[in-house]
C-alpha cells in the first residue's frame, strides 16, 4: 500500500475496502430507517391510544430511548468508523461520556423533586424559606 | 489487515514519532471537539428535561407538530419531522459514500456525493425554516385572563396548554397557555442544531470547492473529507436525540 496516501503519523493503514464497504453502508442505512419507523410507530401508537396506562406509556418511552441509543451506536460505529479505530482511541471517547449517567440521573431527579415539592407543599423550598423569614435588611458590611 | 493484530502488538505506540492512536492529529482533535460538543448538546437537552420533569403539564408533540406544507389543516402528527429525519439520514449516507470514494482517491465520486450531501443539508434547513415559520405565525385560540386571544408559539408565548372542557371557538377546543419554557427550549435547541447544520453545509461547500480544485488530489489523500464527514455525522447523531426529546417522548 502506498504510504503517501495519508499522514506519516499513521502507522497501520486501513485497506480502503471495496464493494463490501458499500454493502455495509446500505445495510446500516436500512437498519437506521427501520428503527426510525418503529420509533414513529410507537410514538403514533401512544397518540392514537390515549387510554394506555401510564406504566405502559413509560415502558414505550423507555423502548424508544433504547432504540435511539441503538441508532447512535450504528451512526458512530459504522458511519463515523469509530469501530475501526484502535481500542485506546475508542476508550478516550467513550469513557468520558459515562459522565452523562450522573448528569441525566441527577438533573431529572432534581426536576421531579421540584415538582413534588410544589405539588405537596404548594411551593418550592426557596419560596417557603423566603416566606417564613421576612427579608432581612441589608447586613452591615463584613469586616475583614 | 490479516497481520494487523500482530503488528499492533509489536508496534511501540508510545515511543514517539507516530500517533499512539494511529490517527492523524486533526482527526483526533475533531473527535475530541465532537465529544465536547456532545456535552454542550447534552447539557441543553438535560436542562430541558429538568424543566419538563418539574411541570405537571407539558404539551403533546403529536398535537404541536401535526402540520405539513401544502396540506392545509390536515392532522398529520409527526409526518413532517419524519421527513426531516429521513433527509438527514440520507445526507449522512451520501457523506459516508463521499468518504469511501475519498479512500479510493476517486475525485469524481467525492464531488458527486459531496454535492448530494450539500443538497440534503440545504433541504433540511429549508424544512426547519418552514417549521419555525409555521409555529411562530400559526395562531391558536387560547383563553388568557378570561378573554380569547390568538397567539402563536414563541419564546414568550405558548398556546399549547391544557384544553378547557366545553369551551369552543370556531369549531376548536379552546386551551389555556402552556409552560413558557416550551418555546424557549424548542427554538433554542433546534436553532443550535440548525446552526450546526448550517456550518456543516458551509464546511462541505468548502470541501467540495477544494476537491474540484484538485487540492486533495495533489496532497495524495482525502483526510479532510473524513474530518468534515465526522462533523456531518455528528450533526445527524445530535438530531437523533433532538428528535427523541422533542418529538417522540
Amino acid at each position: 500500500m502506498d504510504h503517501h496516501q495519508s499522514s506519516p503519523e499513521v502507522t497501520l493503514h486501513h485497506e480502503p475496502g471495496g464493494k463490501e464497504v458499500v454493502q455495509k453502508i446500505i445495510r446500516t442505512t436500512v437498519i437506521l430507517s427501520v428503527i426510525t419507523l418503529i420509533e414513529l410507530g410507537l410514538g403514533l401508537g401512544m397518540y392514537l391510544m390515549p387510554s394506555l396506562s401510564s406504566a405502559l406509556v413509560l415502558f414505550i418511552k423507555g423502548a424508544i430511548v433504547i432504540l435511539s441509543l441503538l441508532k447512535a451506536f450504528y451512526i458512530v460505529g459504522v458511519f463515523m468508523h469509530l469501530g475501526e479505530e484502535i481500542k485506546n482511541l475508542i476508550m478516550t471517547i467513550i469513557v468520558p461520556l459515562l459522565l452523562f449517567v450522573w448528569f441525566i440521573a441527577a438533573f431529572l431527579l432534581d426536576g421531579s423533586s421540584w415538582r413534588n415539592l410544589r405539588n405537596t407543599n404548594g411551593k418550592s423550598r426557596t419560596e417557603q424559606v423566603n416566606q417564613s423569614k421576612p427579608v432581612p435588611k441589608e447586613a452591615p458590611a463584613a469586616q475583614h | 489487515m490479516a497481520q494487523a493484530p500482530a503488528a499492533e502488538m509489536e508496534t511501540k505506540w508510545w515511543s514517539g514519532g507516530r500517533s499512539p492512536f494511529n490517527v492523524e492529529y486533526g482527526k483526533l482533535m475533531m473527535w475530541y471537539f465532537l465529544m465536547s460538543d456532545a456535552f454542550t448538546f447534552g447539557a441543553f437537552l438535560i436542562s430541558y428535561g429538568t424543566i419538563r420533569f418539574s411541570q405537571n403539564f407539558w404539551p403533546d408533540p403529536n398535537k404541536v407538530f401535526n402540520a405539513f406544507p401544502f396540506a392545509g389543516h390536515a392532522n398529520l402528527p409527526l409526518a413532517f419531522v419524519s421527513l426531516m429525519t429521513f433527509i438527514l439520514i440520507v445526507s449522512s449516507v451520501t457523506m459516508v459514500l463521499a468518504v469511501h470514494a475519498g479512500h479510493h482517491n476517486d475525485k469524481k465520486g467525492v464531488i458527486k456525493w459531496m454535492i448530494w450531501t450539500i443538497v440534503g443539508g440545504i433541504a433540511f434547513l429549508a424544512c426547519q425554516a418552514w417549521e419555525w415559520t409555521h409555529l411562530i405565525t400559526g395562531d391558536h385560540a387560547v383563553m388568557v385572563n378570561g378573554a380569547i386571544e390568538h397567539i402563536g408559539t414563541t419564546v414568550t408565548r405558548n398556546p399549547w396548554g391544557p384544553e378547557l372542557p366545553g369551551v369552543m371557538h370556531d369549531g376548536h377546543h379552546v386551551g389555556t397557555t402552556g409552560p413558557v419554557a416550551f418555546g424557549g427550549y424548542f427554538f433554542g435547541i433546534t436553532g443550535f442544531h440548525g446552526f450546526h447544520v448550517l456550518s456543516g453545509v458551509v464546511i462541505n461547500i468548502i470541501m467540495l470547492i477544494m476537491t474540484m480544485n484538485g487540492v486533495f488530489e495533489k496532497r495524495g489523500h482525502y483526510l479532510m473529507i473524513e474530518k468534515a464527514g465526522l462533523y456531518w455525522h455528528f450533526v445527524d447523531l445530535v438530531w437523533v436525540f433532538v428528535f427523541l426529546c422533542f418529538y417522540l417522548i
